[in-house]
């Protein structure tokens, strides 16, 4: 298929539209990317997602698909005889990745976008708290799901590890803003070792922005 | 292996009646056990650490949590009778889309107009504006899927035994603002297991009246 016929409406500091691309990479679909600006929303976006109004959005032969997990979806099962499977065959399996998905995207991602914001001490400890809390969930879920296997979807990454691993450089900045290790590999060691993992995957490189870069960005709109 | 289904729920979730409903059009025998939100059980707190929320579903002895993800595992356990999402990738990442959005608006902004003070007028014209949204998303078709009746329609007709409340504390009129979407709540309840499983709107009323004295909201 040509390259023109699949777009990604997006931004390269977008955890979210982090996640199609790394899926259309897994499948090794080309993709035309089109960036939005910062602070401002294209009347294509606008069109393409009047429901919303956000990135990412896929456009396949001009048509939307809106919402970064069921764009992972979209692109696995149209593409699915091409790369590795993105979501697990068994459907326990498939509900598993899909709960641990909704839980980061409610939970989890929600307490680590707030320490950001996070006033005083008393909220700050209640964050981290969260966090930790969330992380031991997330530790456990790594060894029910990888079993034994380097990532949660087994030996390549899957849905889970893209829903997950797409704030991995957002949780850097975090922790140099807030001098605080939300990762901690002493408390969940499985979880570090795979953040590190995922990290090196060939789908994800070219699309994890550079911390120094990102920590700038943040900088400039949180001020 | 003998089939062994268990659903931990509570009668008047809409989430719940999603699950119910589900299981219903696939068929399926389970066990339905009644859990008391004020005293949850251990079983709940055991097979749902995460959020202990209903509607929990087990299926041989291994939950399933949120009732969306709920539905999707049914469709895919018990494919044989009646699809509940449809089978092009297009078709089906467009229904997850407008299940997504019931999720993320509907409850939250119906919540706002029985239970908490103040707030009623205000959400209770965001509610409308969601209805709206959703009937033009309906447009003139039979069901949110089409022809046939699935995923998007189980995500938001257990809504429907609700609106007697919306209407009364947020001093509304679903049937004159959204009448199509009316029209399409009673093609639902043709169903079987649509009508088998939403409660009667009185039932529902007196539920929420007892919920606003614990609230202290009457």
């Amino acid at each position: 298929m040509a390259s023109s016929d699949v777009k990604l409406i997006g931004a390269w500091a977008s955890p979210f539209v982090m996640r199609p691309r790394i899926a259309l990479n897994l499948k090794s679909v080309p993709y035309e990317f089109l960036q939005e600006t910062f602070g401002s929303k294209s009347e294509l976006l606008l069109k393409s997602n009047p429901v919303h109004k956000k990135i990412p959005v896929l456009l396949h032969a001009d048509k939307p698909v809106c919402e970064s997990n069921i764009i992972v979806e979209y692109i696995d099962d149209t593409w699915s005889s091409s790369g590795p499977s993105i979501l697990p065959s068994d459907p326990y399996d498939r509900a598993m990745a899909r709960f641990w998905a909704a839980y980061i995207d409610e939970k989890w991602f929600v307490a680590l976008r707030s320490f950001l914001k996070a006033g005083g001490e008393e909220e700050k400890k209640a964050v981290i708290a969260q966090l930790e809390e969330g992380n031991a969930f997330l530790e456990k879920a790594f060894i029910d799901c990888s079993k034994g296997k380097p990532f949660f979807n087994g030996d390549n990454i899957g849905y889970l590890d893209i829903a997950l691993g797409c704030f991995l450089a957002w949780l850097r900045v975090t922790e140099l803003a807030v001098s605080h290790k939300i990762l901690d590999e002493a408390k969940t060691p499985s979880l570090s070792k795979w953040a590190e993992n995922f990290c090196n995957d060939p789908a994800v490189k070219p699309v994890m922005p550079e911390t120094a870069k990102l920590a700038e960005f943040a900088k400039k709109i949180f001020s | 292996m003998a089939e062994e289904v268990v659903l931990l729920d509570f009668w008047a979730s809409m989430f719940g009646m999603r699950t119910r409903i589900a299981l219903e059009e696939k068929r399926v025998t389970y066990d339905y056990r009644a859990e008391d939100l004020w005293n949850k059980s251990s079983l709940l707190l055991e097979m749902n650490p995460v959020h202990k929320k209903i509607p929990v579903l087990i299926h041989n002895g291994k939950p399933v949590c949120e009732s969306l993800i709920q539905i999707e595992y049914i469709d895919e356990t018990w494919p044989d009778k009646n699809s509940l999402l449809p089978s092009d990738p297009y078709k089906r990442a467009h229904a997850k889309f407008w299940a997504d959005f019931i999720d993320k608006k509907v409850n939250v902004t119906a919540r706002r107009i029985w239970a908490a003070k103040g707030e009623e007028q205000e959400a209770a014209k965001e509610f409308i504006e969601i209805l709206k949204t959703l009937e033009s998303e309906l447009g003139d078709k039979k069901y949110f899927g089409d022809e046939t009746f699935g995923y998007v329609d189980i995500a938001l007709i257990g809504f429907y035994s609700w609106f007697g409340v919306y209407e009364k504390f947020g001093n509304i009129s679903i049937e004159s603002e959204c009448s199509k979407l009316i029209a399409w709540a009673k093609r639902c309840l043709d169903r079987e297991s649509v009508a088998k499983t939403l409660p009667e709107s009185e039932k529902v009323a007196t539920f929420v009246s007892d919920c606003r004295k614990k609230l202290g909201l009457e």
